[in-house]
């Protein structure tokens, strides 16, 4: 155990890539588990079209890192059927969009099996889908499908934002006994970073202030987290102040994190890919009405994609939240309203 | 180069008729080389299909009285879901349909456990591991999938565990059942499906289902070999499905077994199926009846007399009022449990929730 911890993990001070920090927390679990199972189309051999499994095949033998035949529902359900039995599948949807065959096994029995048998039954499966735009994708390869799943009572979803976040959530996701699906941002598979520390000791159910601030709360996850980043950067040159968190975990929700921020701030916008209607913005714009009603000095905003069918590659610039979009929104939240009302106060 | 199309093996084709051991009226059809059950095998099918049938007869007279919800009966299929759950090892698994029931006491699950979901108690009312039956399946052909995974993680662990799917005709048409067959046989997994065609999904008779010459048919296309039995003889049914479990479980790929059956009941107590098919129909498949079918076959080789046809009788009735007696009894699901299985352990969320609704109660009462 010690010579594999040695020589696993994410040494501090490497420069890694979301995609091998991915690689490397499957490698890992292959390694210490031998539970754990690795499939999907086209993960063996070829090492997933995204490269997120490259080498494991070879590594841990194609009994444990296979190819499948091109079925979504067929690899989900065989996944639950072989978590019945005691394995730990972690399977890969090629795309988001070509996950949708497999939803009824994932709405229906994945997220329902341990609450049908009062616990009897567990599912530790997790569900590796590269989700969202950004990569110049043509139709059915960049959907932002989170709300389908965060909206399904037994799931947790979890998306990470940066690689090296990538790698300890997708340990926990392994790790964890409920079915986790792990949303990847993949137009971040290649964002660098250096790695300074493990963050071993957040729960995965928890979020991140990625950037401290005093103004506005910025609310992101997955791949537009950057966009936040760069929005607060540049707020910060108009003289406001930002605080970005990363959710992270989706469901279930990190209210106390994020109310506490809007607490201080007083000011919250939701950023995200996904289109706006029933988007995952809505549920936070409620949860923050419900929870921070009263230390709001403004509505709170959401900057999302159209309500419109993901858009073709020459058009997506016009739909994706852009730092300039989330500008205008931190420009819309009422600053004069407030200042005005100090000076009547005063 | 030469692109050639292999031969097709003739041995992935079905028989052209059905394998029937026993005849409707109960006499031995010989030159199958499947051969009749041993005496045993046969007194055991019999009494499980009598005790199986008043266990039906008795959910179906509950629901009447408004102790169940709902209850789709198997009546007719006795056949097919005893024959195959005796055929079945202890380190098997069974992933039976909400049809199933009989097959799932059967394997010796509590009837009042089975009964939970359609008495509206809770979803599922077993532990699934106590006798290897997955939790009875709703929607369609899913659960073929299940044990498809099942038992490849069976073989990868070097189990020798076989798992049996249960699925209907109806069920043949969805997406799963391609995907299970496809899978199983690519893996080459040990599973038997097992095909319990009667005739109809819900309303829609098979000629609306399928334009393949039988259900059966489907396994050529994935190198899966098939078989066609009479659903109605439980000999038959035990005789094909043991031969298939033996197969499997030496690692040579899964079978298709096709049973051809009928419903002698509605699809449910809500349903009504006068709607949809004929008294003259229904009458023809009484004369087919497979309890009467094997009780006459052991009454003509005195393996059963008079005094053992009414012990067996007497048996299902005491089984029947046991049953009847604990399904009046008043339960009262805790709302609790609302919360408790839903995550390995409740999120702050749902603990809040439940909080919400203890003080709800509080303030009803």
């Amino acid at each position: 155990m010690t010579a594999i911890a040695e020589h696993r993990g994410l040494a501090t001070g490497s420069v890694v890539t979301m995609a091998s920090a991915l690689n490397q927390a499957l490698s890992d679990s292959l390694g210490e588990d031998d539970s754990v199972l690795v499939f999907g189309e086209d993960v063996g051999t070829l090492g997933g079209v995204f490269r997120i499994t490259d080498g494991l095949a070879t590594e841990f033998g194609q009994t444990r890192v296979f190819d499948t035949p091109l079925s979504e529902s067929g690899i989900v359900g065989t996944a639950i059927g072989m978590a019945m039995n005691g394995l730990r599948p972690v399977v890969e949807m090629q795309f988001d969009a070509f996950a949708y065959p497999a939803f009824e096994q994932i709405t229906s029995h994945l997220a329902k099996l341990r609450n049908r048998t009062r616990g009897r039954v567990e599912l530790p499966i997790v569900i590796r889908i590269p989700y969202g735009g950004g990569i110049g994708g043509v139709e059915h390869h960049c959907d932002s499908s989170e709300a389908y799943y965060t909206h399904t009572p037994g799931l947790r979803v979890v998306t990470p934002a940066t690689p090296a976040d990538a790698y300890v959530l997708l340990r926990q996701a392994i790790s964890s006994p409920d079915p986790v699906i792990f949303l990847e941002p993949k137009r971040r598979y290649w964002s660098k970073e250096t790695v300074c520390q493990q963050h071993g000791d957040i729960a995965m159910d928890r979020a991140l202030v990625r950037r401290p601030g005093t103004d506005v709360t910025l609310i992101a996850y997955g791949g537009a987290l950057a966009t936040a980043l760069e929005a607060a950067e540049a707020a910060e040159e108009d003289g406001r102040s930002a605080e970005v968190i990363d959710l992270r975990s989706l469901s279930p929700f990190d209210d106390e994190t994020v109310t506490a921020s809007v607490k201080r701030t007083g000011r919250a916008i939701v950023v995200h890919e996904a289109s706006r209607f029933c988007g995952y913005g809505a549920e936070v714009a409620a949860r923050l009405s419900e929870q921070c009603f009263h230390y709001l000095e403004a509505p709170v905003l959401r900057v999302a994609g159209f309500d419109i069918p993901y858009p073709p590659p020459h058009l997506e610039e016009y739909h994706l939240p852009s730092v300039g979009r989330i500008l205008d929104a931190i420009d819309a939240l009422q600053w004069q309203e407030t200042a005005a009302l100090a000076e009547v106060a005063g | 180069m030469t692109v050639t199309v292999p031969m097709t093996p003739e041995l992935l084709l079905p028989p052209a008729s059905p394998v029937t051991l026993l005849d409707p009226t109960g006499r031995a059809v010989p030159g199958d080389d499947h051969g009749l059950p041993g005496d045993d095998v046969l007194l055991a099918l019999y009494r499980m299909m009598v005790l199986g049938r008043r266990f039906d007869t008795q959910a179906t007279a509950l629901t009447k009285q408004g102790r169940l919800a709902v209850y789709p009966s198997a009546r007719g299929q006795e056949a097919c879901q005893i024959g195959a759950v005796l055929a079945l090892r202890a380190q098997d698994w069974l992933f039976p349909t909400y049809r199933d029931s009989m097959a799932v006491t059967a394997r010796g699950v509590d009837p009042v456990q089975v009964l939970t979901l359609l008495r509206g108690d809770w979803h599922s009312g077993y532990d699934p591991y106590q006798h290897r039956v997955a939790p009875q399946c709703t929607p369609l052909a899913t659960n073929a999938l299940h044990g498809v995974g099942l038992a490849r993680a069976a073989a990868i662990k070097g189990e020798d565990t076989v798992a049996l799917v249960m699925l209907g005709d109806g069920a043949t048409s969805e997406g799963d059942t391609h995907a299970a067959l496809n899978f199983a046989a690519v893996w080459k997994s040990p599973v038997v499906f097992l095909i319990q065609n009667n005739g109809y999904a819900i309303s829609v008779p098979l000629d609306k289902q399928t334009a393949a010459p039988s259900l059966a048919h489907k396994g050529i296309g994935y190198g899966i070999p098939a078989t066609v039995v009479d659903g109605n003889d439980a000999a038959a049914v035990y005789a094909v499905v043991r031969r298939a479990v033996t197969s499997a479980a030496a690692g040579t790929g899964p079978v298709l077994i096709e049973a051809l059956t009928y419903r002698m009941e509605a699809h449910t107590n809500a349903d009504d199926a006068t709607r949809y098919r004929s008294a003259g129909e229904v009458d023809g498949w009484l004369a087919r009846d497979p309890v009467t079918r094997l009780r006459e076959h052991l009454r003509d080789r005195g393996l059963l007399d008079e005094a053992a046809i009414a012990a067996v009788d007497a048996e299902a009735e005491a089984q029947a009022a046991a049953l009847r007696q604990r399904m009046t009894t008043e339960t009262r699901p805790d709302p609790d449990d609302l919360f408790r299985y839903v995550y390995a352990e409740p999120t702050r969320e749902l603990r809040r929730q439940q909080r919400e609704l203890a003080a709800e109660l509080g303030r009803a009462r």
